[in-house]
């Protein structure tokens, strides 16, 4: 739009005018200019502080802590990085030396675990100083549940975009009958679980069978997609108390892959519902020209479609990244005492500390935050691009 | 080549059923991670669950767990103290109900029995809600958990989408720095809850933190807002508006954005004021956006469970305890039962409310635009 062919001020603009009144189109007045940036500087001083708070009490000694507020390093006070020895150095786990043993650990438990059921071999005690086992915990954890999540949830958000499914209501309500039943047998007659959801799935496939062309309401591709959506309705607390008994049941409970799953889950919804729509935008000539030349399913998820929606699918993996790293409820159930993530180890130190050791918590917090502020900065790029748009039509 | 064949043909047997293969991982998941643990949840509430030697042992109990959180010793921790019940407090109890009760009579005509089903439900839980607030909070006694959490939804909630909604406005003007703004604006989203909740933790300090110049200035030396209940939950909300108004920002400002400018540019030349143009152009375009937003930002605030953990503990005294924190206590204190019952509480209320929000008023929008 261009300024000069809209123009429409006056020769003698009187003060007030020139104060409330646009100048041109596409324009603000004046005062609107002054209130409008002053609101923006005090809102970007409102978010900042707090961030730039902790990293300056990270660099503050017990002493310029207590002594009341300081506010500019060198200036005020003297920085000094004694909050990020006491995390990194005084632990005795933490030089260089014995992180490097530590990686060596890794790897070796990692090879105990994958032979484990051939060979019996002890897995060897991890000695590591806690934020680095945090940190790599977390990084583990919310990688790969990340990886996870994105490949199945854009999957099913694919197949609910492209497939047709008529799944039968009846069906559904002899599932979670039997579901029912399965709970009822396990919970108060002493039934094995998996004695009965054995029983409880062949006892499925039969009744699918015999009960099931009784009942001829049949659902559709919306209310799979509203189903898979309206999980993220679910409170985590309610599902978190089961989970756990669960996990306790085959083995699992304090382990990655418990938590890898679990976020999985809890993220599946934000992943359909967001792919679901860059799919839909996919124009389908393109899949039917290759399905013609004879290409599989899969082929075309994999060598076309993808390809196609990447900018969309690396938001929502940036987004799904960020959720799993933050993740807190979930950890604090499953994640006890070895596969303690960073918030679960704030929450902690938080919880037994006595007094104020405000410099080492913030050290730690700017190593959990960190990260995420670099992916928000990214993803901040794919949302000015126009990305995220999509999904948000209502 | 029968090998080969055998493998082609079993290959075209998979492609046959991908739609199979492509949905069943996530559905599997669901089911087993979610749909199946609602379930057993449900046992889980209306049992006494004890730890034994050989995994765990149920009692069924009916609802007791249940009506322990509204009869019995685990009200005033839940409801709050809901006696004694002041005069004013009933009428306003009174006018809330009848307007309730006149809405539903008056829905009889629109609605199908399903639609009256439904509107029943929202009605029931409407007038439950508003007498758990007339008996406690506007007779002056206090609140438990189950109003803590909406007050942290409610009054978090709005404060989110004044705010979030008026800087996204200021951005969708023709300002320089746009993308700074928004790059800025974006961060507190992202950074750990966890996090949020120790840095405002020490921001609000009395004595050690930055204001305390500030508030020496006007006197308050000695208050101490973790003392009081509602200067605690209003700090709360503090750091979770922090925290999600960059969200409410990053939707409004697309959708402002996507508002055609000509429309705009066409009223600016028939000498429309910014008011007018925002009233009559811009906010009809963007409403069914903001409602979407709003229902999401709500359902994710019935979670808050880690910054009263940080920041508070809970206290003073439950004052800020959400209701997942609520259970999350329970829990540790070995009572699996009545653990399970207040999450269950927490899944009625927010599935009610939400659903009635959705239907009411996201699609009541809809339904409005397109006629």
């Amino acid at each position: 739009m261009s300024d000069a062919s809209f123009k429409f001020e006056k020769s003698g603009r009187s003060l007030m005018e020139r104060l409330f009144e646009p100048p041109a189109i596409g324009k603000m007045s004046l005062v609107a200019k002054i209130v409008a940036y002053s609101l923006l500087a005090i809102w970007s001083v409102f978010v900042l502080f707090p961030i730039y708070w902790v990293i300056i009490t990270s660099f503050k000694d017990a002493a310029a802590v207590n002594q009341g507020p300081f506010y500019i390093p060198f200036f005020d006070f003297q920085p000094n990085l004694d909050a990020w020895r006491a995390q990194f150095n005084i632990d005795r786990f933490c030089d260089l030396t014995s992180i490097l043993r530590q990686v060596y650990l890794l790897v070796h438990n990692s090879f105990v675990f994958v032979v484990s059921p051939v060979i019996s071999l002890n897995p060897m005690e991890l000695q590591i100083c806690k934020i680095y086992l945090a940190f790599t915990n977390s990084v583990v954890i919310s990688v790969v549940s990340t990886t996870l999540c994105v490949a199945v949830g854009s999957m099913a958000a694919y197949a609910l975009a492209r497939v047709q499914y008529k799944p039968k209501f009846g069906n559904i309500l002899v599932f979670v009958a039997l579901l029912v039943l399965v709970i009822v047998a396990t919970t108060y007659a002493g039934v094995p679980w998996w004695a009965s959801s054995t029983v409880a799935l062949a006892m499925f496939f039969f009744l699918v069978r015999s009960v099931g062309r009784y009942f001829k309401m049949r659902l559709g591709n919306n209310d799979i997609l509203f189903w898979i959506i309206s999980q993220r309705i679910l409170p985590p607390i309610v599902v978190v108390i089961p989970v756990y008994v669960m996990f306790q049941a085959v083995g699992l409970l304090d382990t990655h892959l418990a938590l890898i799953i679990l976020y999985a889950v809890a993220n599946l919804p934000i992943v359909v519902w967001l792919m679901h729509d860059f799919f839909a935008n996919v124009p389908i000539e393109l899949e039917e020209s290759a399905q013609l030349d004879g290409a599989t399913r899969f082929g075309i998820f994999w060598g076309i479609v993808l390809p196609l929606t990447r900018p969309g699918l690396a938001a929502t993996t940036l987004l799904i990244l960020v959720l799993n790293w933050n993740e807190y409820l979930f950890a604090v159930f499953i994640a006890t005492v070895k596969v303690q993530t960073m918030p679960i180890m704030v929450a902690a130190k938080n919880a037994g500390e006595k007094g104020v050791f405000w410099w080492e918590m913030s050290a730690i917090i700017v190593v959990m935050i960190i990260p995420v502020i670099i992916m928000s900065i990214l993803l901040t790029k794919f949302i000015s691009k126009g990305v995220l748009q999509g999904a948000m039509k209502g | 080549m029968a090998g080969s064949s055998q493998r082609e043909s079993w290959g075209e047997w998979v492609d046959r059923h991908s739609g199979t293969f492509f949905i069943a991982p996530a559905v599997t998941l669901i089911l087993i991670f979610a749909i199946f643990p609602t379930i057993y949840s449900m046992f889980f509430a209306m049992s006494r669950v004890r730890f034994t030697g050989d995994g765990l042992k149920f009692r069924f109990v009916g609802f007791r767990n249940f009506s322990k959180q509204f009869f019995g010793t685990d009200q005033v921790h839940f409801l709050g103290r809901t006696e004694p019940v002041s005069i004013l407090a009933m009428i306003i109890f009174a006018v809330i109900v009848v307007s309730v009760l006149v809405w539903l009579y008056r829905s009889r005509k629109i609605a199908t029995w399903v639609g009256m089903l439904g509107r029943t439900v929202s009605a029931s839980m409407a007038i439950f809600l508003a007498w758990v607030l007339c008996a406690s909070l506007l007779s002056g006694n206090s609140i438990g958990t189950l109003y803590t959490t909406l007050f942290y939804v409610l009054v978090g909630c709005g404060i989110q989408f004044v705010i979030g909604t008026g800087l996204a406005f200021i951005c969708s003007q023709p300002i320089h720095g746009k993308n700074f703004f928004r790059v800025i604006f974006f961060i507190p989203l992202m950074v750990t809850p966890l996090g949020v909740g120790y840095a405002m933790k020490m921001i609000a300090d009395i004595t050690k933190g930055p204001f305390e110049p500030l508030l020496r200035l006007f006197g308050i030396e000695n208050w101490v807002w973790s003392a009081d209940a509602w200067s605690a939950r209003l700090v709360m909300v503090v750091g979770d508006s922090w925290q999600w108004i960059p969200f409410i920002f990053i939707c409004m400002l697309a959708a402002l954005e996507n508002v055609p400018q000509d429309h705009v540019e066409a009223a600016q030349v028939d000498g429309a004021s910014s008011m007018q143009i925002f009233r009559e152009i811009t906010w009809p375009q963007v409403v069914p956006v903001a409602v979407t937003v709003l229902l999401i930002r709500a359902v994710e605030a019935f979670k808050i469970v880690d910054l009263p953990n940080i920041m508070t503990g809970g206290g003073p005294g439950t004052a800020t305890e959400s209701m997942t924190l609520h259970s999350l206590f329970v829990w540790r204190a070995n009572d699996m039962g009545t653990s399970a019952a207040i999450g269950y509480l927490l899944l009625i209320v927010t599935v009610i409310v939400c659903a009635s929000f959705f239907n009411y008023v996201v699609l009541g929008r809809l339904r409005r635009t397109k006629a």
